[in-house]
């Protein structure tokens, strides 16, 4: 590792950590937040048996669980055009990955909402408040408690994930580094390079969980 | 108030099979009233007391609440519901909200009472239990006791006509069931109608209007508490008071 090196590292790490935070990072916020409502859309259809949408949402997570997400963004971005639907990268990865988010998650939050114990809700029930009135305001915050760590689990999962939005030519983290090593020829040191980034994104996630989860805790 | 005719219910078990829990009952309950549901377990005492506000709900027969058929198809449950207080064996406060959250949360999204009104009514509740000193704590920091007493006033927030009692003091410590009954027996005594199953017989005793002895899902003796505690007529029923007293 020479001079050279050195300082090529120190100017891209600037350029890495930008890509992580403009583009990495807001594709897994906005996915993850699209794909958490979807989770417990999905998970209170079943919960609530709402009938046909209940077995819809089976099939959707059936599918999505099922196919692996580089053909997803695959058929989102070079498929779709082909019957006149277009979507800039950005779009792409951020449908699939909301996709993607809301089926594993709806697993989550179902087993969390099902683990409230049902006295709770008959509890609700007694007090003339309907079931969704009974979800809203005191079993789904009870049950975001208990799916709070498996959560934090996806979200740093999904940040990760977003390095697959490489192959639809999103420029992320990922992206510039291979861009900028395809001009020095430094793979080694860049890939080691965009690696760190994403330690350092996911470590200040993992800080953040640790410190949320205390002060829930401290509200019992 | 009340009015039960031929009220059966069936569970399904597991292996298919159906099980039936209660037979045919009727009864009649007056308002002002306290009725006393006693029985061993497994008797269809708690699934009779969950059938009244349809936490069960029965496989045949009728139950009138104030001449309307709740039973009936289209009736709006949630409304019979708000008008009939429940308390239950484990006190089930909402473990996410303080006390005083406990306590207006159904009296304001129902729009029975503003925020404001729900506030000072749950205060003068808590007063009277005093328990006001635990308004802003949450539900795990209190004992069985104070966890029942809050129970019972978050029921008393809806203005209930009616109260609903399932074993509310089996799941306290000894030296906490005589804080509840008390707080039971102010409300009898203010004229509260109350449907209690329980297995505290002095508190039958000194409270009831009306005993009721079930054995496998038959109501098979029905009395005032001096006649059901010196004078059972079935031999189930000497039985059972045998064992209890």
């Amino acid at each position: 590792m020479n001079e050279r090196i050195i300082n090529e590292l120190i100017e891209s790490f600037g350029k890495l950590l930008m890509a992580g935070l403009k583009v990495s990072l807001p594709l897994t916020i906005a996915s993850f937040s699209a794909g958490l409502i979807i989770a417990f859309l999905v998970a209170l259809a079943q919960i609530a048996k709402v009938p046909v949408l209940r077995h819809l949402v089976r099939v959707y997570v059936w599918i999505i669980r099922c196919t692996p997400m580089i053909v997803q963004l695959f058929i989102v971005y070079f498929g779709l055009p082909s019957i006149g639907i277009k979507f800039n990268s950005f779009v792409s990865a951020w449908l699939v990955m909301s996709l993607s988010v809301g089926a594993y998650c709806s697993e989550t939050v179902r087993a969390a909402i099902q683990s409230v114990p049902v006295g709770q809700l008959e509890a609700c029930y007694c007090d003339g408040l309907t079931f969704w009135q009974g979800m809203m305001h005191v079993i789904v915050p009870q049950a975001l408690r208990t799916a709070f760590p498996p959560l934090s689990n996806s979200i740093i999962g999904l940040v990760k994930d977003t390095s697959l939005a490489y192959s639809v030519a999103l420029v992320e983290i990922l992206a510039t580094a291979q861009r900028i090593a395809a001009r020095t020829y430094d793979y080694f040191w860049l890939y080691l390079e965009a690696g760190l980034i994403y330690l350092i994104i996911c470590s200040v996630l993992t800080v953040i969980q640790s410190r949320a989860e205390a002060a829930l805790e401290r509200r019992r | 108030m009340i009015s039960v005719k031929n009220l059966t219910k069936d569970y399904t078990k597991a292996d298919g099979n159906h099980i039936r829990v209660i037979e045919g009952l009727n009864y009649e309950i007056e308002k002002g009233e306290k009725i006393v549901i006693v029985g061993p377990s497994g008797s269809g005492k708690r699934t009779f007391l969950r059938c009244l506000n349809l936490l069960e709900r029965p496989t045949a027969g009728q139950i009138f609440f104030d001449g309307e058929e709740i039973t009936a198809k289209g009736t709006d449950i949630n409304k019979v519901r708000q008008r009939m207080g429940m308390v239950f064996q484990n006190f089930n406060l909402f473990n996410n909200l303080t006390v005083m959250q406990n306590l207006t949360l159904a009296p304001v999204k129902l729009k029975v009472m503003n925020e404001k009104e729900a506030r000072e009514k749950a205060t003068e509740l808590l007063k009277r239990v005093n328990l006001l000193d635990k308004a802003d704590v949450y539900p795990a920091s209190l004992s069985g006791g104070q966890k029942q007493r809050i129970a019972i006033v978050r029921s008393l927030c809806m203005n209930p006509e009616m109260m609903l009692f399932d074993e509310p003091t089996s799941a306290l410590d000894p030296e906490m069931v005589g804080e509840v009954l008390d707080v039971m027996k102010q409300l009898a005594e203010d004229g509260m109608t109350m449907v209690v199953v329980t297995h505290e017989m002095g508190f039958a005793r000194e409270v009831a209007t009306k005993v009721l002895f079930m054995d496998e899902g038959i109501l098979l003796e029905e009395n005032t508490p001096e006649e059901f505690f010196e004078h059972p007529k079935t031999k189930r029923l000497q039985d059972f008071l045998s064992k209890v007293l």
